[in-house]
């Protein structure tokens, strides 16, 4: 019987956010039930939409890849102490730069060996730029970066908007087609679809090398050490002669470089072009994903797997159940509550939690 | 003891614990009126968990608490306060913007039509100021007053909600040499006044001088109930720890050599931009303990620090065998062979989350063998941390579990052990025994002197002017930011280094 119960506290970190998943349906379906559908119904739906076929599945592994990307760029940062919200403009710049050097003319006829690396990389270092510059701003006036990521974020939509909209003078633009997108990067510099018809592709693998990169890095390297010193508390790390103001730029820097890799995945990947409004709100689920894995590398993946299954699921469960798909949004939204409030799932199943040995 | 009979407070069987820990193990306890009772035991001998449950904010697993004869079960701090019973916590609950006369009332406020009504309390705080001899300004604000000072407030806001039964736990741990005796006859005068004390500490000291009682508790239970008059400190010490200890560690003699640090008209500004140490200069020679006695607050920290490298140098210089120290980072201060166990443990010395192993490397985890290139090598991190925990006796269930979770003492050994585990030209301790066990700090000072007779130049800031006294060769006063007088430790007697701390000069 000890050994069971004992089992069950050990399990608390996966059984935590399995059950506020559990709890947060139940909670959600008062909602369903209020707006005259049947949770049942609704929630079959969802089920089927996001895992029902091959195909579907493959969709929903394709929406959860650009998030595995920017929940890591807030995972790491937060291991460094830093709040990055500015995941959102970090994927554009890297999205923008890789669809803009993707059609430099002189690349043009290159095997993708050569294109799909140079794409990437472009990707990242707009990335890497748009964190670089919070991060100085943190480092060097002490600005907090919740506040000039934000202000990042701006600059970086309206940027896109209009270096891709503007068709006087035409910047960005594909004059060829009605809508406003960038044109088409070469097919050599696109990553493989994985699963035909559905936007799952190669990039899935980049960013679970991501993912791997990161964890291994942050527990294993010197520099990683680093990151969660300072992250915990800055002024032993003073103490024990690590460059606060260094780190602290190069953490929130990397962390924009894993946002704009994930923006050059999907151009290249998913879409083969950039269109602005393709990320609105990825910047910022992200920091919810970050925050359901704990800000742990590896459960990222699960918490993005999740989150794309919402997403996908949402216009059967529409369909079905003759609701609006923005209920996905009151799930999301309600999870995310019972995940941050994790003492009301811990008292509701009874899970006690550790650090609350007292001595004195 | 006067008063003899009547008990105010009786505690009988208490168990007490935590998940994995037993604070308290079928512990009794009973305070008469009119007495001071000590409590004695090292940190996390269940102390202050006792009075915690005394004072309603832990309920106890077993056992009985009466009040005046009266079984009571508190379920707040608020019905404790009711049954006229006042604990003043080891860390003041004060609130530093408000007035003292706001903190006095705070939570026993008198109000009126909605309005808070000031006069009277003002009124009866200024008799208790009088009829106590605690003098207060009612109206300057708490955090502009001196450790000393807001112990007093703590006492009036007891006293200002009727307690008769006091609760003091460690309450000496913040004051200077001079305040503590004068704290100490504050105690005096309230148990002639009628009122009845708890006094929790772990300083013999203190307990030979003002207790009528004694009860030690070790491990959680009580090992020895006494009185001053039947029991030495030696006695004392050992119920304590469950051994015999040695107060005065064996200095021997030192030999001294060159001089290796040269601190010369030092300005060094604090966190306000105020100079905090001013044209400070001494010499610190090889294989000698510089003790640097000083009320707190006369740019200690601020000294130490800049020495460390971790602030920045406003003027002078400080040498390192001739070589200047100024402009250099931290890390770069450390590789030339000066090593800091700095005041506070917990925000700068160690990193409570992370495992005791990676405390045990944490400025030495980016160089062989602990890391080759960029990558850290687990194996050779864990195998020097074994080492090391055996060597300096750590306490800890493994290599691995987080910092924070050690006690204090097994703490401070896991940050001296990583400062000493290297060759050191200098070594800068700040406080290097603060709210540590006798078993610890006895250990700590062994090792201090184990490293000065290596041929160390020691710099050793401490609080505690008794340990400064122990230790050190030749003792400095620090006063306002400079050192008003050096001396060699036979020439430094208690009065005259107390002297010197208080008024910066001998002629008083």
């Amino acid at each position: 019987m000890t050994t069971i119960r004992a089992t069950y506290l050990r399990m608390a970190p996966v059984s935590v956010p399995i059950l506020a998943i559990v709890t947060a349906l139940a909670v959600a379906a008062v909602a369903v039930l209020a707006s005259g559908s049947d949770p049942l119904v609704a929630y079959g739906a969802l089920i089927e939409g996001a895992l029902g076929s091959p195909e579907r599945i493959a969709t929903t592994v394709g929406r959860a890849t650009p998030f595995i990307g920017t929940a890591l760029a807030m995972a790491f940062a937060y291991k460094a102490g830093l709040f990055n919200i500015g995941a959102e403009g970090q994927i554009l710049a890297g999205a923008l730069l890789a669809a803009w050097v993707g059609t430099w003319s002189f690349l043009q006829g290159w095997p993708g060996v050569v294109l799909i690396p140079v794409v990437l990389a472009a990707g990242t270092v707009g990335g890497f730029v748009w964190g670089l510059v919070p991060g100085v701003l943190k480092a060097r006036t002490g600005a907090h970066e919740v506040i000039t990521t934000i202000m990042m974020n701006f600059i970086m939509s309206l940027l896109a908007v209009w270096l891709v909209n503007s068709l006087d003078p035409i910047i960005l633009r594909d004059p060829d087609v009605s809508v406003a997108r960038t044109r088409p990067l070469p097919e050599a510099a696109r990553l493989w679809e994985l699963v035909p018809g559905t936007k799952l592709h190669l990039g899935l693998f980049i960013m679970l090398g991501l993912v791997a990169a990161t964890a291994w890095v942050l527990d294993r390297t010197t520099f990683g050490f680093e990151v969660r010193a300072v992250g915990t508390n800055p002024e032993s790390a003073t103490y024990a002669g690590m460059n606060v103001n260094r780190i602290t730029i190069l953490a929130m820097a990397l962390s924009g470089a894993m946002a704009g890799l994930a923006g050059a995945g999907h151009v290249s990947g998913a879409e083969g072009f950039l269109s602005p409004g393709v990320f609105v709100n990825v910047g910022f689920d992200a920091i919810a994903i970050a925050l359901l894995a704990r800000a742990n590398p590896w459960g990222i993946v699960p918490a993005a797997l999740l989150w794309g299954a919402l997403l996908s699921g949402a216009p059967l469960m529409q369909q079905r159940a003759g609701m609006s798909t923005d209920l996905v949004r009151i799930i999301e939204a309600t999870v995310l509550v019972f995940i941050a409030g994790d003492a009301m799932i811990r008292w509701l199943f009874r899970i006690r939690s550790n650090g609350e040995v007292s001595t004195a | 003891m006067t008063g003899a009979g009547r008990h105010v407070l009786e505690v009988e069987g208490i168990t007490k614990t935590f998940p994995g820990v037993v604070a308290n193990r079928s512990v009794s306890f009973d305070l008469a009126e009119g007495e001071i009772h000590c409590l004695l035991g090292e940190n996390g001998a269940g102390k202050t968990t006792l009075m915690n449950i005394v004072f309603g904010l832990y309920r106890p697993d077993e056992g009985t608490v009466r009040v005046r004869g009266e079984e009571v079960s508190f379920s707040s701090s608020a019905d404790a306060i009711a049954a006229g019973i006042g604990m003043v916590h080891q860390h003041f609950q004060l609130v530093p913007t408000l007035t003292v006369l706001e903190n006095v009332v705070l939570g026993a406020e008198t109000v009126r039509h909605g309005v808070l009504e000031l006069a009277s309390a003002r009124r009866t705080l200024a008799d208790l100021s009088d009829r106590y001899g605690l003098p207060v300004d009612p109206d300057a604000l708490v955090g502009d007053l001196s450790v000393g000072i807001r112990q007093r407030v703590e006492l009036l806001k007891a006293l200002y909600r009727d307690a008769d039964i006091l609760i003091l736990d460690e309450p000496t741990a913040v004051l200077t040499p001079g305040e503590v005796d004068e704290f100490l006859s504050t105690v005096r005068e309230l148990v002639g006044m009628g009122k009845s004390i708890v006094f929790i500490t772990h300083k013999l000291r203190e307990v030979s001088q003002v207790a009528d009682r004694i009860t030690v508790l070790r491990n959680g239970e009580v090992v020895g109930r006494t009185t001053p008059a039947e029991t030495s400190e030696e006695e004392l010490a050992a119920m304590m720890v469950g051994r015999q200890v040695s107060f005065t560690v064996d200095v021997g003699t030192s030999d001294p050599g060159e001089v290796v640090l040269e601190v010369s008209g030092l300005v060094v500004d604090d966190n306000r931009g105020h100079a905090a140490v001013r044209d400070c200069s001494f010499a610190v020679r090889a294989g000698e303990i510089f003790g640097i006695a000083g009320v707190e607050g006369n740019g200690q920290r601020e000294l130490v620090e800049a020495l460390a490298g971790m602030r920045p140098v406003v003027a002078g210089d400080v040498r390192l065998r001739g070589r200047s120290l100024l402009g250099l980072d931290p890390r770069r201060i450390a590789e030339l062979g000066v090593g800091h166990i700095p005041e506070d443990r917990t925000r700068h010395g160690l990193i409570g989350a992370f495992s005791v192993a990676d405390n045990l490397v944490l400025n030495r985890y980016h160089r062989p063998p602990f890391a080759r290139g960029l990558v850290r090598r687990r194996s050779e991190v864990t195998a020097h941390a074994e080492e090391l925990v055996a060597t300096f006796d750590i306490r800890t269930p493994g290599v691995d579990v987080p910092a924070a979770q050690l006690s204090g003492g097994n703490q401070q050994k896991v940050v001296v052990a990583r400062e000493l585990s290297r060759p050191l030209e200098v070594l800068l301790v700040a406080q290097p025994t603060r709210g540590l066990d006798v078993g610890s700090i006895e250990f700590i000072h062994r090792r201090l002197v184990e490293i000065r007779d290596r041929g160390t130049a020691v710099v050793l800031v401490s609080a505690e002017l008794d340990e400064v006294l122990a230790l050190a060769d030749t003792v400095g006063v620090l006063y306002r930011g400079r050192i008003v007088a050096s001396m060699p430790a036979a020439e430094a007697d208690r009065h005259r280094v107390g002297l010197l701390m208080a008024t910066g000069s001998e002629a008083a």
